[in-house]
């Protein structure tokens, strides 16, 4: 028998936003239990700040530019790379429950099989799919063809209307706002609590692992579809954090004047987006202006997303109760992370986009190993990657990492991180959305974060950001042009262009939106 | 998309209406009655459509969505003579709202796909 293991993902949260990173306002004992028992890092970073790339990364354990999908709504191909087919191929069970998104979510036509699958097949095992042998899906809400939203259409149709539209009768992402404070993307939902995707998740999951044999090796994706917008957690649950009681994040800059100073240092997309003159990703609401945002408003998001968080951490520790009644809690590898960040009122701003800042770039990644091979907890601060996760579940299998993954076994410590050559990640943002492009590509190396644009619609490809993490923690100096920097800047714009990966064959052609 | 087949195989499929559920991937009803196609896609959506052209000289086929989800919509699909056996077929789409544009075009880059194979395929 090999490790099992747990791989927990969320959708959009923040490093801060877990008590094991310092995190306040959501309590989340079991995932810092986890992290008081295992290795925590402290700079974790996605190759992709959008779901489906960063979410192929992780299945494929290659950059964006290697495994295709350079933008949401760019389709991972069905014979993709893929560590479930690998972990399947050495005798392990597989699952994917909650949120995958390698395929576009806008499709009326069915014409992937993620959308096609609830509709025309039973909801139990016997797929084959990207190596999973069991999936079922759900997404934000409970509108589409997916799982939960079956399951919540059948069994309880009455909550149905009880979401926030995530978009609006233009099939643009819903600016509407809600809650106390008017916020976009907010909203009270009556649903019960035992309703809502978030313990939908883990019940399933805790119906596939209840039926797996004993002495099964299993790799259970289980994928949280919170704590990403909207923010409309079950209605029952909002005494646990009074929105008035939350203090104003660090990056947030309460002057207008401070923080458009700040923005305008950046590449002009930033201020653009902030006057609601440019939109340049799909999932931040057309309609909505970020400069209009009150600081009421940050607090009440806050809030939400943090009650989100909090569902999930409980809903986590059902799913590790359930492994512990199975006899399995010294035999199971728990890896928690997420597949962005998002900005929560960062320079004035929400959701995301093409900004490499350490709102969106800077995860929670915690890993307990199985207790069974006496782990020595550890925080480890060197970078690394999303990238590495797929060559870390094959190091738990047992197997060999294969040569298709770019990436390398997570680092257990400092120390090893440093003799395995852990110094550096990759990050990139590609869009082409109505009629704008934006390219960024990125490494953070050493406390320094280096992006460089190239030519687009809107920039000539001399544009840049460069950022001190020490001495600038919020990102908010820009020292491209800072002729002080000129030196250190040059040289990490050669690596950068040094460590590009190698290119999928073909472009492949964005589907929709989403 | 180039389709290595004369235009007139390609307008065999393209010029006759329903023929679309053989090439369009999650279309899978298609009726015609004088303009009026209804169309219904894999998820069950019923949406109707005006034929605006359908012209066998030119080789070019025109419709319009005319469901309420969209103000204004114009799907044009052309083929072009690249040589005897060789045609260029281009499906291009105005939609407003936008996004419905690329979830159009998203569906039909893939319809194309198909229908060269289809085509060359027989061939």
């Amino acid at each position: 028998m090999g490790r099992k293991i747990l791989f927990v993902t969320t959708d959009q949260q923040r490093y801060d936003t877990l008590g094991c990173n310092g995190g306040k306002i959501a309590r989340t004992p079991v995932v810092d239990s986890l992290a008081a028992s295992g290795y925590v890092y402290s700079r974790a970073v996605p190759q992709s700040v959008v779901c489906m790339p960063s979410r192929s990364t992780m299945l494929t354990g290659q950059h964006p530019t290697t495994h295709g999908v350079w933008m949401n709504g760019v389709p991972l191909p069905e014979d993709a790379p893929s560590v479930a087919r690998v972990l399947q191929g050495v005798g392990y069970r597989t699952a994917l429950i909650g949120k995958a998104h390698f395929e576009p979510y806008l499709d009326p036509f069915l014409r992937f099989y993620e959308n096609a699958l609830a509709p025309s097949t039973r909801v139990d095992s016997g797929v084959d799919h990207r190596g999973f042998d069991h999936l079922e899906f759900a997404t934000h809400g409970a509108v589409g063809p997916l799982h939960y939203a079956r399951w919540l259409s059948t069994n309880h149709p009455e909550a149905l209307a009880g979401f926030y539209p995530v978009l609006d009768g233009d099939f643009q992402v819903n600016a509407q706002g809600g809650g106390d404070t008017g916020a976009p993307q907010v909203h009270v939902n009556p649903i019960p609590t035992e309703w809502y995707h978030t313990d939908w998740v883990a019940s399933r999951t805790i119906a596939w692992l209840s039926a797996l044999e004993a002495d099964s090796d299993w790799f259970c994706w289980m994928s949280f579809p919170d704590p990403h917008h909207p923010w409309d957690p079950p209605k029952s649950e909002l005494g646990r954090v009074s929105w008035k009681d939350v203090p104003l994040p660090e990056g947030y800059i309460t002057s207008p004047e401070e923080r458009e100073k700040v923005l305008v240092e950046k590449p002009r997309h930033w201020k653009m987006w902030y006057d609601g003159t440019l939109v340049t990703n799909y999932e931040a609401p057309a309609k909505w202006v970020p400069a209009t945002l009150t600081e009421d408003q940050v607090r009440e998001i806050n809030a939400l997303n943090a009650i989100e968080c909090e569902l999930i951490d409980e809903a986590l520790g059902r799913v590790l109760g359930c492994i512990e009644d199975r006899g399995w809690s010294g035999e199971v590898d728990v890896i928690f992370t997420t597949d962005h960040g998002e900005f929560q009122g960062d320079y004035g701003l929400l959701f995301k986009g093409p900004y490499h800042v350490d709102s969106l770039m800077r995860l929670p990644l915690v890993w307990r190993p199985a207790r069974d091979v006496e782990p020595s907890p550890s925080r480890i601060d060197l970078p690394v990657g999303l990238i590495d996760l797929a060559p870390t579940f094959c190091s738990i299998a047992g197997t060999q990492v294969p040569e298709w993954m770019d990436g390398k076994p997570l680092p257990v410590s400092n120390q090893d991180g440093l003799e395995r050559g852990f110094s550096q990640v990759l990050t990139e943002w590609d869009s082409e959305l109505f009629g704008e492009s934006v390219y960024i590509r990125t490494i953070t190396k050493d406390n320094w974060v280096l992006s460089s644009y190239l030519a687009s619609t809107l920039y000539e490809g001399t544009e840049g950001e460069f950022y001190n993490l020490s001495d600038d923690p919020l990102q908010q100096r820009n020292l491209w042009s800072d002729p002080g920097y000129r030196s250190i800047r040059q040289d990490l714009a050669d690596l950068l262009v040094a460590s590009q990966p190698k290119a999928h064959p073909t472009r492949i052609p964005l589907q929709a939106p989403v | 998309m180039i389709i290595e087949s004369a235009p007139r195989n390609v307008w065999d499929y393209i010029g006759e209406p329903d023929r679309l559920v053989e090439w369009f991937d999650g279309i899978v009803e298609s009726s015609t009655s004088d303009n009026q196609r209804t169309i219904t896609t894999r998820a069950g959506f019923s949406i109707p459509e005006e034929i605006v052209t359908c012209d066998r000289t030119q080789y070019r086929f025109q419709y319009k969505i005319v469901a309420p989800f969209v103000r204004d919509h114009l799907s044009t699909i052309d083929v072009f003579e690249l040589g005897d056996e060789r045609s260029l077929v281009s499906y291009s789409c105005d939609c407003d709202p936008a996004t419905m544009a690329l979830i159009i075009a998203g569906a039909g880059e893939s319809a194309l796909r198909n229908l060269k194979a289809l085509i060359e395929n027989e061939g």
